[in-house]
């Protein structure tokens, strides 16, 4: 009886004392990389390689998103507002809504889908393989090499992204505005740049930066430390994936809650 | 290989002890190889052959005990001072671990353009230099691992262990997965290879016809201590029961296999 009602509690410390462990490892792993990116030599080749898998090979995939958001988002508020006769702020919700919030979530997340999934399955594969163990043997921290470019190329690529994906998705809202909802094309685009500040902007970009460095972090994260063979890499792939789209989403709550709370 | 062991042997092991929780896998190895000599260290499987070999090269961190290379105790230098002498190590992985993201040039000439010892450029030729070291063609080079042979593969591994003229070389497994004639093969290229660079060599394996072949010297573990050293010419006659069981692959003597731990 007593095994009964401690038994759920000693899984619930396990599970405890194993999300607290998993947290330290990924805060020293993320210092560890850090300081990396301000020690020479730095690996530009890597860093260029990342860059364009990150910022050139996700652009199809981030800018289908965002032209479909802005698309549904028009259609959507369109015939939400008709109730309170409030058509008009259709165009200031759809820019609003796509360069504070969507573009960088939703471009964090088909990243995290692309970038994160296979920065895990590479690196993971290196280290099942002892591909890491050799780098070390041949004179070059993996951290330096495998790490650090990658974190940087995300940082840097994930706003890109967004800028693209903002305006895509703006595109979007507009072309669905004048072709099925009767807004006249002028009058969209004023309405859009009238509402829109810079801090709106500058938050959305801000968020993808983050968005990028918790992407990478896992992806090589989980990677570094896979066990275990296929299975094992199989594993990392998959929590890379959950876990930065989950912190994804709660790191734009308290992102949102810094720039825009009264 | 030199002859006569010199006073400061090259590498020199003293009470190694590495446990993996409960699992104690090294048990205070001590081990003297000397300069220019080529040691291979036999061992069943989970003996601590390749958990000895990370702990020389800093891929493991030991529990206790002392590795010295060239007289100096790598485990109580500073960081700096420790990569300087890994610079000077050269190794082949046991799968060869060759970048799969990289072509075979870049893979022979990583640790030169690591240490920028070397121009990309000029690592091309040097590649083709070493791999002919090696009996590859230099068109080799642009090829990537995934398009090469095992053999092909172990070749390229082992050109990338030497190109740095590294003094001392480990080698695990070297002719694992191999055919026996590829393994003949690999042996003399690694025999080849040491002599060229007058290196000092350590292998492990459980291949004792590549055992005779590599070594001059020999030494067994077991249970994660060293049991017997002595020359490699010698194995299967040494005299110790242990020792001649695994040469001669018998399954009767004193080392009993344990089927579950």
């Amino acid at each position: 009886m007593g095994a009964l009602l401690l038994d759920p509690l000693a899984a619930l410390g396990r599970g405890a004392i194993a999300a607290c462990r998993m947290a330290g490892a990924v805060a020293l792993f993320a210092l560890e990389a850090l300081s990396h990116l301000v020690r020479p030599p730095f690996h530009w080749r890597l860093f260029g390689r990342a860059f364009v898998e990150i910022a050139y090979y996700s652009l199809p995939v981030v800018a289908l998103t965002a032209i479909f958001t802005g698309m549904v988002l028009a259609l959507q508020s369109y015939t939400g507002f008709a109730r309170f006769n409030a058509q008009s702020a259709v165009a200031g919700v759809v820019v609003l809504s796509l360069t504070r919030e969507l573009g960088p979530v939703l471009a964090g997340l088909m990243v995290a889908g692309r970038i994160g999934a296979s920065f895990a399955a590479e690196i993971g594969t290196m280290r099942v393989t002892d591909q890491i163990d050799a780098l070390r043997t041949l004179s070059t921290d993996p951290m330096k090499y495998l790490v650090a470019p990658r974190i940087l190329a995300g940082v840097i690529a994930l706003p890109l992204l967004v800028v693209v994906a903002d305006i895509l998705g703006v595109m979007g809202g507009w072309l669905i505005g004048t072709t099925k909802l009767g807004f006249v094309s002028a009058a969209y685009l004023r309405s859009t740049w009238d509402i829109l500040e810079t801090i709106d902007v500058v938050s959305g970009l801000v968020k993808a930066s983050v968005f990028g460095f918790i992407v990478t972090l896992m992806g090589t994260f989980c990677g570094y430390n896979s066990q275990g063979g296929a299975q094992g890499v199989g594993s990392a792939t998959t929590t890379a994936v959950v876990a930065s789209s989950i912190l994804i989403l709660a790191t734009d709550y308290v992102l949102t809650e810094m720039f825009f709370a009264q | 290989m030199r002859d006569g062991a010199q006073e400061t042997p090259k590498l020199r092991l003293r009470g190694l002890r590495k446990a993996f929780g409960e699992k104690q896998v090294l048990d205070g190895v001590n081990l003297d190889v000397p300069a220019g000599h080529s040691m291979v260290i036999l061992g069943g499987s989970g003996s601590g052959k390749s958990v000895t070999i990370k702990c020389v090269l800093g891929l493991i961190e030991p529990d206790e005990g002392v590795v010295e290379i060239d007289g100096r105790n790598l485990l109580s230098m500073p960081r700096r001072e420790r990569e300087a002498v890994g610079d000077r190590i050269g190794m082949l992985f046991q799968n060869g671990a060759l970048f799969d993201s990289l072509p075979v040039w870049e893979n022979v000439c990583f640790k030169l353009l690591a240490q920028k010892r070397i121009t990309r450029r000029a690592a091309r030729d040097k590649a083709a230099e070493v791999l002919a070291q090696v009996g590859l063609a230099a068109s080799v080079g642009d090829l990537y691992p995934a398009e090469l042979s095992g053999g092909m593969q172990k070749r390229v591994a082992l050109a990338r262990a030497i190109a740095a003229r590294p003094d001392i070389i480990f080698f695990d497994e070297p002719t694992t997965g191999l055919d026996p004639i590829m393994g003949a093969v690999i042996d003399g290229l690694i025999v080849d290879c040491v002599k060229r660079l007058g290196a000092t060599a350590v292998s492990i394996t459980h291949d004792m016809a590549s055992a005779r072949r590599i070594g001059d010297l020999a030494a067994m573990i077991h249970h994660g201590r060293i049991v017997w050293t002595g020359p490699a010419a010698t194995l299967g006659n040494t005299g110790n029961a242990m020792v001649d069981q695994f040469a001669r692959g018998e399954r009767e003597g004193p080392i009993q296999m344990e089927l579950r731990r």
